[in-house]
């Protein structure tokens, strides 16, 4: 009885199901990797080794164009992510924390909404809407389109978090004398912490991806590695899109592993 | 935690900065192009600007459609300048879309071939001029399957070791005018019986197909998940250098022809650079700067001269003489309906 | 227990009751602009003549909606009988989407369990493992899922070879590939959420459950699933109604032979049909369904649960 008690954390089979989900969502991406190094214009049938399509992400006839949209994409998907989240943590608070009112139903189903409609219908309505009212389309349409339909990604997760705190933090802190700003950011914003990460790096993902909303929003010499490779039909996928994408693969695994030893050091300190 | 989100915050402030600080420099005219993404060289467009002092900008789009519903969506009048299919440019002209262009206006047309003179979607070349070309049928992989692949039986009547094996382009435009070249019936047909026997043969031949697939139509012939699959030409060179066992079918019944063309949109910004670059588009030197980038085929005499040599001596780029393709006609509404029931009664 | 908050005291009760207008406005603004909008559109054109080739014509009409839900024919000229074809489409969806959102369960769950309960050093480290392949893009993930699951793949040659199976496997263009693209598509959106929720967990409950001669498989289902229920229903309304209206990375896999709603409505603004009313109409429906199943959710929701505090 006693030794079930310690480790009453450890479920056998738990560590193999996380595994196997890696191995579901990595080895696809090492047949990324393995083809960007495919000295053909395939994507499918291996020709022998070369660099030729990290040469070509630098130095080739559309490199411009594919850099400039691999920055366009991480500049929407960061900016989106980041004023989304925000949205939906101060949301997530009011709904959580704010009791019961009227119109919370509504206010539910109003932050699901970008999830219920195909893409298609917002696409084509956001763009009537943006042409009726004269707002000119580029970057910003773009922007605001995605901060719009990445709200409720970020918001589930946060909400899921914060329905697990219970109120009693923040009031011990305020029968503290400390205010109910003091409380929000002192205990519950980093209580929710877990939350507001899972929420952005959701949002981040969905505005990375998206295509539909952003091939109908975007304006003139805006371009995102979506609407590049989807556009991208009379030319067929090259193996470049793979080497940028391995480049990108190979530059974040770096950041965590960086991030994961500084943390180390931040805690021997 | 906190030095997370402090990072964070300062990077969107610095992009956010970069973003503000994107103004192009100004020339003194400008072209807005609406066009697919890959299909014209920058150089190209750098040295129309360079020759006419102009600005231009490009914005893209994925398929005919998309653009016909970002154009309904209200983006008319901010597009000089488009790119749509043969039969994209027969439906802009019913839905007034295009502005026409006077006689005389355009210096160069008389650099389009005698064969080309005048398309069935745009009689004249009133609204457009061709830009590039080909056909659409399919490919066989030849160490696969040894019989005659010149008919469409291989993909509406397949022999038993093709069945199943068979990729079929998501398009109900291509898909339709292949099934009525293989029952020699007219396009658009208002006949019911041979509406009927159009149905007939899809919802008959449909069990025999593998996938429908357009975005990756090429991949999944060289990986060899299908023995047959619809493409298009170009693609169709492109998968048989990739596999060289993969033949482009040129079938006896006929094939779709397909021609992008630039059109001059209505309500153009810019109208006489539109007129400028259809001229400049009209040149040998710089169509044939386009079909090798492009790799399809142009319509502009003596363009030949520039372009790549391989080219010319592509098989998939000659067709055998004496049997022709169609271009996939614009149906009437009530016709285009009974298509769309076809089409969903093939997917449902 | 639950709400019994609300009636002690008012100090208890909600903490940013005064301030809940203006933590919700934001999102109330860029939603009723943005998103609410364009929806009230398409509910107008829903109700619009359908113009040719895309648009609409402003009179008022039905049509869309009868055409959903009535046959008549090839030619459309037959007498009104039942229209199978688009309840099944949507039937055949929300299938798919289910049997995706369990398999991601059954992955994802485990998987965020085991992250939560990893040194808190390492924890974001995990979440950033689980969201850095979606960096690469949809089409390209998609590609190269469906080389792995192909005749002579990697996972049929290691299934042959371990002898776990004798011939390879069809996996390709079928409905198990459906699901497996929906799945793929949407897995880090269910293990984040229930993780942010157990990450919460205090195992002391754990271990008092085992003090009471529980045994760890029922304290994770009577103790652990019910305290993280939150974080499981955020992670499967993440999963479940996005895949609704999915359909490339499903249609690339599974072949595209039958429509899913989001090609269906897809084809109605970008493919020949170009019939906006009835897309819009479609996509209506879809809304209203979902709404309706997400409202009852949320009014069961009215007060987060309290049933399983420290200290019980």
């Amino acid at each position: 009885m006693r030794s079930q008690t310690l480790n009453i954390r450890n479920y056998t089979g738990f560590a193999s199901m996380t595994v196997v989900c890696l191995l579901i969502l990595y080895l696809p991406l090492a047949v990324v990797a393995v083809y960007s190094f495919n000295a053909s214009q395939s994507i499918v049938a291996w020709e022998g080794f070369s660099f030729r399509w990290y040469v070509d992400v630098f130095t080739g006839l559309e490199s411009e164009k594919f850099k400039l949209a691999a920055r366009n994409s991480f500049v929407i998907a960061l900016t989106a992510a980041t004023v989304s989240t925000m949205i939906a943590t101060l949301a997530a608070t009011g709904m959580t924390r704010g009791g019961r009112f009227r119109g919370r139903t509504l206010s539910f189903g109003l932050i699901s909404l970008p999830l219920m409609v195909p893409e298609i219908v917002t696409a084509v309505a956001t763009l009537i809407f943006f042409n009726t009212i004269g707002f000119e389309r580029g970057l910003l349409t773009i922007l605001l389109a995605h901060i719009a339909f990445c709200i409720p990604f970020a918001y589930l997760p946060i909400a899921a978090r914060m329905q697990g705190i219970e109120e009693t933090y923040e009031q011990a802190a305020q029968d503290l004398y400390a205010t109910k700003r003091q409380a929000f950011t002192k205990i519950l914003l980093p209580l929710m912490m877990p939350g507001i990460i899972s929420g952005f790096l959701l949002a981040f993902i969905i505005s990375l991806d998206d295509f539909i909303i952003t091939n109908f929003v975007k304006g003139a010499g805006v371009e995102t590695l979506p609407t590049a490779i989807f556009g991208a039909v009379k030319q067929g996928i090259k193996p470049n899109i793979m080497a940028i994408s391995t480049m990108l693969l190979g530059f974040s695994i770096v950041m965590v592993t960086i991030s994961y030893f500084v943390s180390k050091k931040d805690d021997e300190v | 935690m906190k030095h997370l989100t402090q990072c964070t915050l300062a990077v969107v402030a610095a992009l956010a900065l970069t973003l503000g600080a994107t103004t192009a420099a100004q020339a003194a005219g400008k072209l807005s192009i609406y066009h697919w993404f890959e299909y014209i060289p920058q150089e190209l467009l750098d040295k129309f600007a360079a020759q006419h002092d102009v600005e231009v900008v490009m914005d893209t789009y994925d398929s005919n459609e998309a653009m016909l519903a970002t154009l309904k969506a209200g983006a008319l009048g901010e597009y000089d300048v488009a790119v749509p299919g043969d039969y994209m440019v027969a439906i802009l002209i019913q839905e007034g879309m295009l502005d026409p262009i006077a006689d005389g206006e355009r210096k160069n047309m008389g650099n389009i071939k005698a064969s080309f003179a005048s398309p069935s979607y745009d009689p004249g070349w009133k609204h457009s001029i061709p830009y590039q070309g080909g056909t659409t049928s399919f490919a066989v992989d030849t160490a696969q399957y040894s019989g005659d692949i010149n008919t469409t039986d291989i993909l509406f009547n397949p022999p038993a070791e093709l069945r199943g094996k068979i990729n079929m382009l998501d398009s109900q435009g291509e898909v339709l005018t292949m099934a009525a070249l293989h029952l020699g019936i007219p396009q658009c047909s208002q006949d019911r019986s041979q509406l009927e026997a159009v149905n007939d043969l899809l919802q008959n031949a449909k069990q025999h197909w593998a996938s429908f697939n357009s975005d990756t139509a090429k991949e999944v012939l060289v990986s060899g998940d299908v023995t047959v699959g619809m493409i298009y030409d170009g693609f169709g060179a492109k998968a048989r250098s990739e596999k060289a066992s993969l033949q482009y079918a040129f079938p006896k019944q006929g094939w779709v022809n397909w021609m992008d063309n630039v059109v001059l949109l209505k309500d153009a910004p810019n109208r006489a650079n539109a007129i400028l670059f259809m001229d400049f588009l009209l040149e040998p030197e710089n169509i044939a700067a386009v079909t090798n980038y492009a790799r399809y085929v142009d319509a502009v005499k003596g363009s030949e001269a520039f372009r790549d040599p391989d080219l010319a001596s592509q098989p998939e780029s000659n067709p055998p003489a004496g049997i022709s393709g169609a271009f996939i006609e614009t149906c009437d509404q009530a016709t285009q309906e009974v298509y769309d029931r076809i089409w969903t009664a093939v997917k449902k | 227990m639950a709400g019994g908050a609300t009636i002690e005291g008012s100090n208890t009760t909600a903490t940013y009751e005064q301030a809940r207008t203006w933590l919700l406005l934001p999102a109330w603004i860029t939603l009723a602009v943005l998103v609410l909008t364009p929806v009230l559109l398409m509910l107008v054109y829903s109700f619009l003549t359908k113009e040719f080739r895309g648009g609409v014509i402003w009179e008022f009409s039905f049509a869309a909606y009868e055409q959903f839900f009535c046959d008549r024919g090839l030619f459309g000229d037959d007498p009104c009988s039942m229209e199978w074809t688009y309840i099944n489409i949507f039937w055949r969806s929300i299938w798919q989407a289910g049997l995706a959102t369990l398999l991601c369960l059954c992955i994802g769950f485990p998987t965020a369990y085991f992250i939560a309960t990893r040194p808190e050093r390492v924890r974001p480290m995990w979440v950033f493992l689980i969201t850095i392949p979606y960096w690469v893009n949809l089409l390209i993930r998609t590609v190269s899922m469906r080389f792995m699951l192909r005749e002579e793949g990697p996972v049929n040659n290691f299934l042959t070879w371990t002898h776990i199976i004798d011939e390879p496997i069809q996996m390709i263009n079928t409905n198990f590939a459906v699901q497996v693209g929906l799945f793929y598509s949407y897995l880090p959106f269910m293990v984040l959420p229930i993780y942010a929720a157990v990450e919460r967990y205090n195992f002391t409950l754990s271990e008092a459950a085992a003090d009471l001669y529980a045994t760890k498989w029922v304290i994770l289902r009577r103790v652990l699933i019910p305290t993280v229920k939150p974080g499981v229903i955020a992670g499967c309304i993440l999963v479940f109604v996005p895949s609704l209206g999915a359909f490339l990375a499903p249609d690339l896999l599974g072949g595209a032979k039958n429509f899913m709603i989001g090609s269906l409505i897809e084809e109605q603004f970008k493919g020949n049909a170009g019939n906006w009313p009835f897309g819009a109409a479609a996509s209506m429906i879809l809304l209203s369904s979902v709404l309706v199943l997400l409202m009852i959710y949320a009014r069961s929701q009215v007060r987060p649960r309290r049933v399983h505090s420290e200290g019980a």
